[in-house]
């Protein structure tokens, strides 16, 4: 068993209205970054997850993300496992 | 006289006035707390509003894995009325008993004002005694209340008759639909956005009367009404 240092990206659905990010978008442009568009703005957890092997690591964290962390109804998730990215 | 289990779970804040609403409607209401496992025989369970573990991760993510949910589940499962006002809303729609989701609010703000919401729908255990079209005046206090669906369920939620509560005048939080409230296929699992126990003269002495009926509507159902449980699929007649 080894740890595996996990992070989790969870964003809202890309179909669905996110008022934060166009808030912070707003706020962006007002400081005079006007060449910035679309932001978007979800959430970044990074977890310690003891496992046999990279693959059992990952398949426990998307467990993770399909139980708790993120919603199927309203977010999307990514899982990067020591540095890959796993979508 | 009703057996009204009102939830709590660490951050309500309005399980209070949801007791006081249930029982000037004559129910014996009584607090449930979030580890325990027995409904005591509720006949009706009420998840409260609040935010429930500060809202953290998602509101209501992490209540729904609450201890007492399990029995709320089986309760549910079992066609008992179960109620959810604003994060108890979005606890049962993170449980998976209501469709759809919660997010935050379309114009960021948190809302602490009056909602007029229309009741579209009066053969749920919450509405029985409204009037099909009635507009009231019920107040909303929320950060994520903002309904979200996927088209395709929308569609079935509007063709099944499943919006119970919507807003009417304005549509506050940029809800699909202007839903306020919906409920499941099996019609005894409800969920509302705004706080019907907010509108009782005897919690609330002024501010009208609005939400009474709610609580009213749960106390007159009969116990066993299972005409509603029962649903026609296809040439088959299923309890659900």
């Amino acid at each position: 068993m080894s740890a595996f240092r996990v992070e989790v990206r969870v964003m809202p659905r890309a179909t669905l209205l996110d008022p934060q990010g166009q808030a912070v978008e707003h706020a962006l442009h007002a400081l005079g970054f006007g060449d910035v568009a679309r932001v978007r703005m979800g959430k970044h957890l990074v977890l310690d997850v003891s496992a046999g092997s990279r693959d059992e690591a990952l398949a426990r964290a998307r467990a993770m993300c399909d139980r708790l962390l993120a919603n199927p109804v309203t977010e999307d998730y990514d899982v990067v496992v020591d540095g890959e990215t796993h979508r | 006289m009703k057996r009204v289990a009102v939830i709590v779970f660490p951050g309500s804040n309005c399980d209070a006035e949801t007791l006081a609403a249930a029982r000037a409607a004559g129910s014996e209401a009584y607090f449930v707390w979030h580890r325990e496992t027995d409904l005591r025989q509720a006949d009706v369970v009420i998840l409260p509003g609040g935010f429930s573990y500060g809202d953290y991760l998602r509101s209501g993510a992490i209540a729904r894995f609450s201890s007492v949910m399990a029995a709320v589940t089986a309760h549910a499962k079992a066609g008992g009325a179960v109620l959810g006002i604003c994060n108890g809303f979005q606890i049962l729609c993170e449980a998976g008993l209501l469709p759809g989701g919660l997010m935050r609010n379309a114009r960021l703000r948190f809302l602490s004002r009056p909602a007029w919401v229309r009741v579209e729908q009066i053969d749920t255990p919450c509405t029985c005694l409204y009037e099909r079209g009635e507009v009231l005046e019920i107040p909303i206090a929320h950060g994520d209340g903002r309904y979200v669906v996927d088209p395709r369920t929308a569609a079935e939620l509007e063709a099944s008759d499943r919006v119970v509560w919507r807003y009417v005048r304005d549509n506050p939080n940029g809800s699909t639909n202007d839903i306020a409230g919906i409920t499941n296929a099996g019609r005894n699992v409800v969920g509302i956005m705004p706080h019907p126990e907010r509108r009782t003269a005897a919690v609330v002495g002024g501010g009208g009367d609005d939400g009474a009926r709610v609580f009213h509507s749960m106390e007159a159902r009969h116990a066993t009404q299972h005409v509603v449980d029962v649903r026609a699929v296809d040439d088959r007649h299923l309890r659900v």
